[in-house]
């Protein structure tokens, strides 16, 4: 079995190396009495093997009192007694070849929604059936006292399910009605309540019909819908806080006698001095101080290429310092920096989903006045025509229960639950079913170019161009840097590369390029201008990057780099236009970079160089114009874009708050993700527009038999029972074809790299 | 139909039995992990139910 093979090493760089001791500190919980709890999400565990790799590996370490996995959320919950320093539990997993990372500790207090909810739906179904189990024995003909007390014992039972179960739906309808509006509980409120009430007034003055088992099934059948729905996002969002977190908890700060601590972000005040290692990123704004390096900037402002910093440069938080060990002097307070005033502008802009009305809600909105409209118009007119007040009611209220919207309650959740399965199978998660309904009714797309078209890692274009012997000493020297350049170029290279050639001190100039000796002759691979020796024009404008490498300051090759296109990116782009999309990129990047993607995708409209805020604008200002729009991007600098479209989409290696913003995310390389998003959301849609005619289908031939009194008890549980059960197949049919196996499980494990299968 | 008033009342008292072993067992936890529970099965050494980490060894 291949449960436990290391993963693919694809595009999620997780964590940042082993994150230290004191950054586990801050993510720990005090339980008092010197012990501390910690949750790491564990990507890694897949198997009986895993749990016993990992609860073994954590347990070894001194002052680990206790380990437990938990497989379905992929997380390890450790608690530990230490006097000093916590053990490193992360280095022991990374030992045994798991990836983990501290989790936030907020996420971790468990699920008091849903627990709530199951507790409900445990009583209504207990309640539910046994009603049920009377009803039946009243409709094969129980009369007399056996009937009044099965209708009694269901009186009975029928009040734990309206009152505990049934409080989900009052409290929702209430709260709606408080405000204005109306929603899919208020019918469903009124027809429960009303039902039970004239049940229970009809059992005390010995009735024939009782509708206690119509109330309680429906209440039954409407909390399964609310039930998956709830798990469904659950499962979402604990999948989405499972991934690393991008920004660090806390720095390290140097104080003013050269001592060195680790203090946690919200306690660093403006003009700290804190040291950013090499793969590190960088907490807060600053400048900095001491120190060469170069900057990964494609996270914050969307510039693919990397840029060098040395004293003096100006930095924002969320950058990646890739080579050099930094010192900065920060400017700014942790709720002041950059990330900070993008968490603002997303607030600010979130006005794209705040204001949709669910379709089960506008539905709602029109339903429940008509039906309501019928009922009393049904009493009027039987108090008019037989002046008995009693059957009038009774009658009124049967029409009530027949058009409780058992299936419309069902219709909706039942649809999005299914979808949001297919979509998981597929590796993309959805945040909540409204995503569904606003995804599907998209006109335009809006795309972030590095990150998002491009997948962030540059690669080699001329490869054929190059002279093997140059090709396979660059790749040599760049095989031991973590440049992102030096990569592309040492994985392209990887055959040119060959045993013979013998480097020796291959160092690494930040913001330069890398330097090697052979002897006495003097290798660079770098920026062309430090590679001759010579001052050169500047290349800022070209699309590509260009990397030259020299021999004692001769050229032997050029190297032209650009950012590798995402897998998948042009087959999207095309589809989505033939589908009469209009297709937009929006970037932060350089014009040149843009323009000669948009032209490779066959894009007409982009933006290049935009801020966060003009990206904002300009869906704002399309939103203006009556366009719905999908926004697609990963970085910091989309973040308030992705808050203002109508709805988003990032990848897994977005930055935190763009992950958080997106109402979807997708794990796998392949942008076609948006594609598939887009016809699953469709399809869902078309069925929940279906349910919805079964629904009213199903009233048009109930209300008539209702409305002249020809509603029994047994009759409506029947006709709900159907409808619910044709509401629910047909929903089914969207989960039809074959289920794919989640690739995205090889995405989340990069890095896992290649523990032991045989455990246990 | 003097047997219904036996039978009804331990149908249902069965019946809120089972209601409060699945509401006991939301409580202590056995839902939180259903994958897990079901891989711990195979592991030879950890056969213990979830305990309290306080008189845990």
């Amino acid at each position: 079995m291949s449960c436990c093979a290391p993963g693919v090493e694809a595009a999620l760089q997780l964590a940042n190396g082993p994150g230290s001791a004191e950054e586990l500190r801050l993510a720990s919980r005090d339980l008092g009495d010197g012990t501390f709890q910690t949750d790491l999400s564990v990507p890694g565990v897949h198997c009986g093997a895993c749990i016993a790799a990992v609860e073994k590996s954590l347990l070894a370490l001194p002052g680990v009192v206790h380990a437990r996995v938990n497989l379905s959320m992929k997380r390890a919950s450790v608690k530990w007694r230490t006097s000093d320093t916590p053990p490193d539990l992360i280095g022991a997993l990374q030992a045994a070849g798991y990836t983990a990372h501290p989790f936030t500790i907020e996420t971790t207090a468990g699920d008091p929604e849903y627990v709530r909810l199951v507790k409900a739906l445990a009583v209504a179904g207990f309640c539910a059936m046994n009603i049920m189990l009377l009803s039946v024995s009243v409709w094969a003909g129980a009369a007399g006292g056996t009937r009044q007390a099965f209708h009694l014992i269901s009186a009975v039972l029928a009040v734990p399910a309206i009152v505990y179960s049934g409080r989900i739906f009052f409290v929702s309808a209430w709260s709606a009605l408080r405000h204005g509006r109306t929603n899919m509980d208020v019918p469903i409120s009124v027809g429960v309540l009303m039902a039970f009430g004239l049940s229970l007034y009809d059992t005390l003055h010995d009735g024939p019909h009782a509708y206690f088992d119509a109330a309680t099934t429906l209440l039954f059948f409407l909390l399964i819908g609310r039930t998956l729905d709830h798990l469904m996002r659950e499962k979402a969002r604990s999948a989405v806080a499972g991934l690393a977190r991008l920004t660090p908890r806390g720095a390290m700060v140097v104080e003013e006698d050269g001592s060195r601590r680790y203090a946690p972000l919200a306690e660093i005040e403006p003009g700290t001095a804190i040291l950013i290692s090499a793969g590190d990123r960088i907490p807060l704004d600053g400048i900095v101080t001491g120190g060469v390096s170069d900057l990964d900037r494609s996270l914050v402002s969307g510039e693919a290429a990397p840029q060098a910093a040395r004293a003096g440069t100006q930095v924002q938080a969320g950058l990646m310092n890739l080579t050099g060990m930094l010192t900065i002097r920060t400017t700014a307070r942790a709720e002041d920096s950059f990330l900070a005033e993008m968490v603002r502008m997303m607030e600010a802009a979130e006005g794209g989903q705040a204001g949709y009305r669910r379709i089960a809600d506008r539905a709602a909105a029109l339903y429940s006045p008509m039906v309501h409209l019928v009922a009393l118009a049904t009493l009027v007119g039987w108090v008019f025509v037989t002046g008995d007040w009693h059957a009038s009611i009774t009658v009124a209220i049967a029409v009530l229960i027949v058009t409780c919207p058992c299936a419309l309650g069902l219709a909706v959740p039942i649809v999005q639950v299914v979808a949001a399965r297919r979509l998981f199978e597929k590796g993309i998660l959805v945040k909540d079913g409204s995503a569904l309904e606003r995804l599907a009714e998209i006109d335009t797309v809006l795309f972030d170019k590095t990150g998002t078209l491009t997948s962030g890692n540059p690669r080699l274009v001329n490869a054929g161009d190059i002279e093997p012997s140059a090709f396979a000493i660059a790749a040599a020297m760049a095989a031991g840097s973590r440049h992102p350049l030096s990569a592309a170029i040492a994985e392209a290279g990887r055959t040119a590369a060959s045993a013979s050639i013998v480097l020796d001190h291959v160092s690494e100039h930040p913001g330069c390029g890398l330097e090697a000796r052979s002897g006495d002759l003097v290798y660079r691979l770098g920026r062309p201008d430090w590679a001759l020796g010579e001052a050169s024009e500047s290349v800022a404008d070209e699309a590509y990057s260009l990397v030259l490498l020299t021999m004692n300051g001769r050229p032997l090759g050029r190297f032209m780099l650009e950012s590798a296109i995402r897998q998948g990116a042009a087959e999207t782009v095309s589809a989505l236009r033939r589908q009469g999309l209009s297709v937009e990129i929006v970037s932060g990047d350089r014009e040149a970079a843009v323009a000669a993607l948009a032209a490779r995708l066959g894009v007409e409209h982009f933006g290049a160089a935009l801020l966060p805020g003009q990206k904002v604008a300009h869906i704002e200002r399309l939103r203006r114009d009556g366009h719905k729009i999908l926004m697609v991007g990963d970085g910091l600098n989309d973040a308030p874009a992705l808050a203002a479209a109508d709805i988003s989409m990032a990848p897994a290696t977005a930055a935190d708050i763009g992950r958080t913003a997106a109402g979807f995310v997708f794990m796998n390389e392949s942008l076609s993700a948006v594609d598939e998003a887009l016809r699953i959301a469709r399809n869902a849609n078309r069925l929940v527009r279906q349910n919805f005619a079964l629904a009213i289908a199903y009233n048009i031939i109930a209300v008539p038999l209702a409305v002249s009194g020809h509603v029994t008890p047994l009759l409506a549980a029947l006709a709900m029972s159907l409808s619910s059960v044709a509401v629910v197949a047909n929903a089914m049919r969207l989960g039809r074809s074959a289920p794919v196996q989640w690739p995205a499980r090889s995405m989340v494990d990069a890095g896992s790299g290649s523990h032991a299968v045989g455990a246990g | 139909m003097s047997y219904l008033a036996l039978l009804v009342p331990v149908a249902l008292l069965l019946g809120l039995a089972g209601l409060a072993a699945f509401l006991w067992n939301i409580r202590a936890g056995q839902y939180d992990d259903l994958e897990g529970a079901a891989q711990r099965i195979l592991l030879e050494d950890d056969d213990r139910p979830l305990q309290d980490p306080s008189d845990n060894s």
